[in-house]
């Protein structure tokens, strides 16, 4: 078992240095520079090599790269180019207004699809089964978008339920207030395709001969689909639940975009458009390193899970 | 299908005598017989003329033109809108105003004659504008419907163009590290797991930050980052097959790797390719509409559905809902015909497949 975690983590190790240098290259070659950003359209020839020497760009790229590595080391991340706040910092902040979101969508989203897709498994083939099927097909095939425009209309400007965006400082205020309209949307664009694989993972376990045997033994429904079906079927929706973690961390982009929900998404995607390097930065490599010790918390559950499963 | 790769077709293929039917006929006589996915296939062929006369010019030629008066509402809900806008614009605007004569103190006053002249030798065409259209004009007077066929041919153009370049690159990273392996597998490898870790929605901003926007760049954008899954996919039949006893029988009579790859185990795992194209087409399509909403797809001077639906924003808090019903009625249609399509693809090509993924 130690022995496994040790290699594990070892192995994480060439991922995390290609993912340094995807980044590092991706920006460095491609992106745009950042000195005209900051110096603005007035600057002075030297105000410009002022700020390139002061942000290291004047250095050979190998020597950039060692900066960018012993700040990853050390987990000096630096400051934002653009608002000069330190990343750690920005990081931290940013994250609650994430998780406040984010967590509600995860735990909402499994346990509605959880119910519905045991069902229409119990009921496959029959009307109710393609009803549900050609509803969650066309659910999806609409965009995103759609939902959030809608969703805004109609609940935050025509009904005034919920504030159509906004956020405050009091986690309580927010889950109350601004979360629920973003939470909803997310959950009803969410629910589709989880209720259609969680419905692939039970009629697997469905048309095992343990099901049989059970019936045969004489157990009553609702315990052979909740003693027997529903735990079998665990394995691969906990897999599923623990691959959409790491993205719980880094929130939904798109909800934060839309909603102006000051979280890690939308940092992100500010920092994208005014190529904020070190923000982009410390945001991919620590999304990278979260999914893959999330990859390895999962293999460990299985194993708590399903005895069988030898972790080699 | 794995079985009818059992020797039994390369026999038949080598002999003069009666073909047995070949895969695809098979899926195809399979296919026939799902009723949702032939009705599926009506509409996505629809849609493939429409994309291909929109392509040539012959529909939604002439989009950004301004035919209507700005918001103008779609022909059927004509009525509703003159009750809730009595006054006609136009005849407000053209009320004439006393007229003053201030022509000894105005200094421009003698140039006058000579600016009528002027003006009277450009001909300019007034075209009346129109009060509706069929689905009613955007904020600037430009046809719905019209935006909406060429929308619907660069969306779709790009999810195609998108998903053929992340199938490309997936299928032969697949292959290659599948059948090769070795260390060349494990680089495949190495590049797939950085790829993975990095989540995806991240990958297309930083490369749509770093390219820039446009047709060509999104599809590479989205071909660059959406190959993992099919490479994932393509490598695991590809090592399941090159075990296969027919691999093995080609190999004793002398068949090259690349034959072995590309003219035995690549017709074999075709089904699977293609299944999960037509899936990344969906994904892709999907994309786009938010990249172009984000203002990191198609160009300013382009319409997708995408852009579409960023305007519709604005129109609907002022009650014009035409253009986000039309945007979103012209995507749901063609991705839920589109996904139902493939499933029963799925279902016809691989009968021991069917019902297993959702």
């Amino acid at each position: 078992m130690f022995a496994y975690l040790i290699r594990r983590l070892w192995q994480m190790l060439p991922t995390l240095l290609g993912v340094v240098l995807l980044v590092f290259f991706l920006f460095k070659r491609f992106g745009a520079d950042p000195v005209q950003m900051l110096v603005g359209l007035n600057a002075t020839p030297q105000e410009i090599v002022q700020m390139r020497a002061q942000l290291g760009l004047d250095q050979p790229w190998w020597v950039q790269l060692g900066m960018f590595v012993h700040g990853i080391v050390t987990f000096d991340w630096g400051s934002s180019w653009a608002t000069k706040e330190p990343v750690a910092h920005l990081l931290a902040t940013r994250l609650p207004a994430t998780l406040t979101v984010t967590l509600p969508i995860l735990v909402l989203d499994t346990l509605v699809a959880i119910p519905i897709a045991l069902g229409v498994a119990y009921l496959r083939g029959s009307l109710t089964d393609r009803a549900v099927m050609v509803a969650t097909t066309v659910a999806l095939s609409i965009s995103f978008l759609v939902y959030v425009i809608v969703g805004q209309y109609v609940f935050g400007f025509q009904l005034g339920w919920f504030p159509v965006q906004g956020w405050s400082d009091s986690t309580l205020h927010n889950l109350a207030t601004f979360a629920p309209l973003p939470v909803l949307l997310a959950v009803a664009v969410g629910v589709s395709p989880q209720t259609r694989l969680y419905r692939s993972f039970f009629l697997d376990e469905l048309g095992q001969d343990y099901v049989r045997t059970a019936r045969a033994k004489g157990l009553t429904e609702p315990a052979v689909l909740f003693r027997h079906v529903l735990r079998n079927a665990l394995i691969p929706i906990l897999t599923n639940v623990g691959l959409a973690l790491p993205g719980i961390l880094v929130g939904s982009f798109l909800i934060e975009v839309f909603f102006s929900i000051p979280g890690l998404g939308r940092e992100t995607y500010l920092a994208v458009n005014r190529s904020d390097y070190p923000v982009i930065q410390a945001v991919t490599i620590y999304v990278a390193v979260l999914t893959m010790l999330v990859n390895l918390l999962t293999d460990l559950l299985y194993r708590a899970v399903d005895p069988r499963v030898v972790l080699r | 299908m794995s079985e009818t790769g059992l020797g039994i077709p390369a026999l038949a293929a080598t002999g003069d005598g009666p073909r047995a039917a070949g895969v695809w006929r098979a899926a195809w006589r399979r296919f026939r017989h799902d009723r949702v996915g032939l009705a599926c296939l009506g509409i996505v062929a629809i849609y493939a003329v429409m994309i291909l006369l929109a392509a040539v010019g012959l529909a939604g030629r002439h989009w950004q033109d301004e035919v209507a008066q700005p918001d103008a509402p779609p022909a059927f809900v004509e009525r509703v809108a003159e009750v809730v806008h009595p006054p006609a614009p136009a005849s407000a605007a053209s009320a004439p105003a006393p007229e003053i004569d201030i022509a000894d103190i105005d200094p421009l006053a003698p140039r006058y004659a000579e600016w009528n002249a002027r003006a009277a030798r450009i001909h300019g065409e007034a075209r009346p504008l129109a009060q509706t259209l069929p689905l009613g004009a955007d904020h600037l007077g430009r046809d719905v419907l019209k935006k909406a066929l060429k929308g619907t041919q660069v969306s779709v153009s790009v999810g195609v163009l998108a998903a053929l370049v992340a199938t490309l690159i997936g299928a032969t990273l697949g292959a290659v590290g599948g059948f090769v392996g070795g260390w060349v597998g494990d680089f495949v490898e190495w590049v797939y797991n950085v790829l993975t870790s990095v989540p995806d929605i991240l990958l297309f901003f930083a490369f749509a930050a770093v390219f820039g926007r446009g047709i060509p760049t999104l599809v590479l954008i989205l071909g660059l980052t959406g190959w993992t899954g099919q490479y994932r996919q393509v490598r695991a039949e590809f090592i399941k097959h090159s075990r296969r006893e027919y691999v093995r029988a080609a190999e004793a009579i002398g068949a090259t790797a690349g034959a072995r790859m590309f003219r035995h185990i690549l017709p074999n795992v075709s089904h699977v390719i293609l299944v999960r194209m037509s899936l990344l087409v969906v994904g892709f399509i999907k994309a786009e509409v938010i990249l172009s909403y984000l203002g990191l797809g198609v160009a300013i001077d382009q319409v997708s559905w995408g852009t579409m639906l960023n305007e519709a924003q604005t129109e609907l808090i002022v009650g014009h809902w035409w253009q986000l019903a039309t945007a979103t009625v012209f995507m749901a249609v063609f991705v839920t015909a589109f996904s139902l399509m493939a499933d029963a693809w799925r279902d016809a090509l691989d009968p021991k497949l069917r019902g297993e993924r959702a």
